[in-house]
């Protein structure tokens, strides 16, 4: 699947396109199919998000994973401080980047 | 130190001012992304893979308790309460929402300090020798000069466009803690039939194409230098390559032109910009050296220190520095604990560090190009105070320059250009050798990592170098050894394929090992490696 994601201009969060708004969670990703690049630019001219670009990614039994691990790690946090990762709960979950 | 006058602290404040209202035409949608881009890298904001990330300038490293004591304070109340103090000596948030940027830099002026100039083609902060006015084997304090370089680069209206970024180093003793041969311009003061000057190093750099620099002057009098580097940029300015960024650096230019024809374009300007008034009169360059006169050291102290507390002692060994005053020595603060991320130090951590320079070191603290922390004028007798309170906060570990004192750029766990990771390789490999006895056998060995071909870890200095890239998704991780960052500078050498993260930390073992089965009196690790050659080490690395 293609999702969409950027940046939330004000706070710099990474966010994803829900299909109606942006998301900190990558799992509220929706697929865009090709229409990935209309949706950014109308997002990019409503200025609420920077640069935002079309990435792949995979639904599997958990959630949505990021085709690359710079995605993956965007989505989770540095690996290196899961503390501050959107998953500070769990300590396996650098194990889902790689 | 040097202290803001009047025109330094209203041209700060004119930026804040004008930053903010920036920022909020950008926040009500007047500016677009394109546009304010280059505005907020202007003032050292970029957009990191998290967040935006903020730049903040540390002049040639050096700063006070209170200009200290303000980045902890900006990283409890806008960032995730740590920073990371960086290869640049200067040091980053990671975690800065767009709208606190104009409050952070309104706090950061009013003790001195910003982030002007620490992004784009322009020339960046000044780096020096983190034991600058304090080592026994320096000519002069190299900041002075620093200082005025800061002064005339700061919004130079010449060199705000260059071809491509532009860094100098400035050192004042022959031994380099400045990778000073690894910058676009590196100069050495030295003294010649007593009147001061520096030899000049035009060229080098690290990057895609690393090369060190070479020597172009042999000596340009104290007086002269800023007529002579505005000789340099201007020649750089006029032919650097703007058509291929990565091949705009001046290191191309002078490779490509020859250093002979640089020079001899160099020397022609030179003499056209002498006669142009551009050299600071005296009475400048005496009202900034004043200001980094010595403090007042106290005469007659003792030498003697008790050694009697082994884990004392060890620390003692490794981080403690020889000082040009009897009675005083100078302290290296490692940011390095064994499986911490290289550079990172948290609030609390940061608040210790200046309150321990405004009680034992006349209020002066350096940031080094190998992200540790210097206290510059420490008592002998303070000494052992000042460890225990650093290892009570987790900042006393013994490691200076040994294999654990890792340089790590933040890679791919932070930074949007990398290819992979570099602080989990860190983490493992000072790890692997947690062993502070054996870290000693093993003697000076400086392993520097970084997590693409930019270079920001320095992985080309570093006996050991690691580089991170990027096979078909999966981080991958080559090895390279021989460099060297100081004054026998020399560039790594690739061994050979890459490993993945846990290959490569066993194959920073087997290197090791090859050196310790070869060396001879006293050699360290580069010394062997240099005598016998890559074959040993790549045949144990592969086999
Ligand atoms: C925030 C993310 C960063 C970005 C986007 C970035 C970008 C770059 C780029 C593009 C280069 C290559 C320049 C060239 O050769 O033309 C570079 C080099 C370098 N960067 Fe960074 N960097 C970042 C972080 C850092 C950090 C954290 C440090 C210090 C630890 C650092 C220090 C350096 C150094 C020392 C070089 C080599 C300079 C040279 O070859 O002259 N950078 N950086
Ligand atoms: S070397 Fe590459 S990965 Fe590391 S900080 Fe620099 S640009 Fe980022």
């Amino acid at each position: 699947m293609n999702i969409l994601t950027g940046n939330d201009l004000a706070t710099g969060d990474v966010i994803w396109w829900t299909g109606e708004d942006w998301s900190l969670h990558v799992d509220d990703a929706v697929d865009v199919g090709d229409k990935g690049e209309e949706i950014a630019q109308a997002q990019a001219a409503a200025r609420n998000v920077v640069v935002p670009y079309v990435i792949e990614a995979e639904r599997d039994g958990t959630g949505i994973r990021p085709a690359h691990i710079k995605e993956r790690i965007r989505a989770l946090g540095p690996t290196v401080r899961l503390d501050l990762s959107l998953k500070p709960a769990d300590p396996s979950a650098g194990n889902w980047v790689i | 130190m040097y202290r803001y006058d009047q025109y330094d602290q209203a041209m700060v404040d004119a930026r804040v001012a004008e930053f903010r209202d920036q920022t909020q035409r950008r926040l009500d949608g007047q500016l677009s992304e394109e546009q304010f881009r280059p505005l907020r890298l202007m003032n050292g904001l970029y957009l990191q893979l998290h967040a935006y990330m903020l730049r903040v300038a540390v002049p040639y490293g050096t700063l006070s308790g209170r200009q200290m004591r303000m980045l902890a304070h900006i990283a409890r109340k806008y960032d995730r309460d740590y920073g990371h103090f960086t290869t640049r000596q200067n040091i980053q948030f990671n975690w800065i929402k767009l709208s606190d940027a104009p409050d952070i830099l309104a706090e950061l002026a009013t003790v001195e300090m910003h982030a002007i100039q620490t992004s784009g083609n322009c020339i960046r902060n000044i780096s020096s020798d983190q034991y600058a006015g304090v080592s026994v084997d320096e000519v002069t304090d190299p900041r002075p000069l620093a200082e005025l370089l800061r002064q005339w680069s700061s919004f130079h209206p010449e060199f705000t466009y260059l071809p491509r970024k532009f860094k100098i180093a400035v050192i004042a003793s022959p031994t380099d803690r400045s990778a000073m041969r690894l910058h676009d311009i590196g100069l050495e003061l030295v003294e010649r039939d007593g009147v001061v000057g520096a030899r000049v190093f035009a060229g080098g750099g690290m990057g895609r194409t690393p090369m060190i620099a070479p020597e172009i002057r042999d000596f340009v009098p104290f007086g002269e230098i800023v007529s002579y580097l505005e000789a340099c940029l201007r020649v750089y300015n006029r032919h650097g390559r703007r058509d291929n960024k990565y091949k705009a650096r001046i290191k191309i230019l002078v490779h490509e032109m020859g250093r002979d024809e640089y020079r001899r374009q160099v020397e022609e300007e030179f003499a056209h910009m002498k006669t142009l008034g551009l050299d600071p009169p005296l009475a400048e360059l005496e009202r900034i050296a004043a200001q980094f006169a010595p403090p007042p050291y106290e005469a007659g102290l003792a030498d003697e220190i008790d050694l009697s507390d082994r884990d004392f002692a060890q620390w003692m060994e490794t981080q403690v520095k020889p000082h040009k005053v009897p009675g005083y020595a100078i302290v290296n603060i490692s940011l390095k604990p064994i499986g911490g991320i290289p550079g990172d130090a948290s609030s609390a951590q940061i608040d210790l560090i200046a309150d321990l320079a405004e009680r034992y070191s006349f209020d002066e603290l350096r940031v080094t190009h190998a992200q540790n922390i210097v206290l510059a004028h420490v008592k002998k007798a303070d000494l052992h105070a000042i460890w225990r309170a650093l290892e009570a906060a987790d900042l006393a570990t013994p490691n200076l320059d040994l294999i654990s004192d890792i340089i790590a750029c933040p890679g791919l766990d932070y930074c949007s250009l990398a290819n992979a990771r570099s602080i989990p390789v860190a983490q493992k490999i000072a790890q692997r050798f947690a062993d502070i006895d054996r870290q000693k056998e093993l003697g000076e060995l400086k392993l520097k990592i970084s997590g693409c071909i930019n270079a920001c870890g320095h992985h080309h200095a570093g006996n050991i170098g690691i580089l991170g890239v990027d096979r078909k998704g999966v981080e991958n991780f080559q090895l390279l050894l021989g460099g060297s960052g100081a004054e026998d500078v020399a560039l790594g050498q690739i061994v050979g394929p890459g490993f993945d993260e846990n290959g490569v930390v066993d194959a920073v073992e087997k290197a090791t090992d090859v050196y310790l089965a070869h060396r001879i009196d006293g050699e360290r690790f580069v010394d062997t490696f240099r005598r016998i050659g890559m074959a040993p080490f790549k045949e144990a690395i592969y086999a």
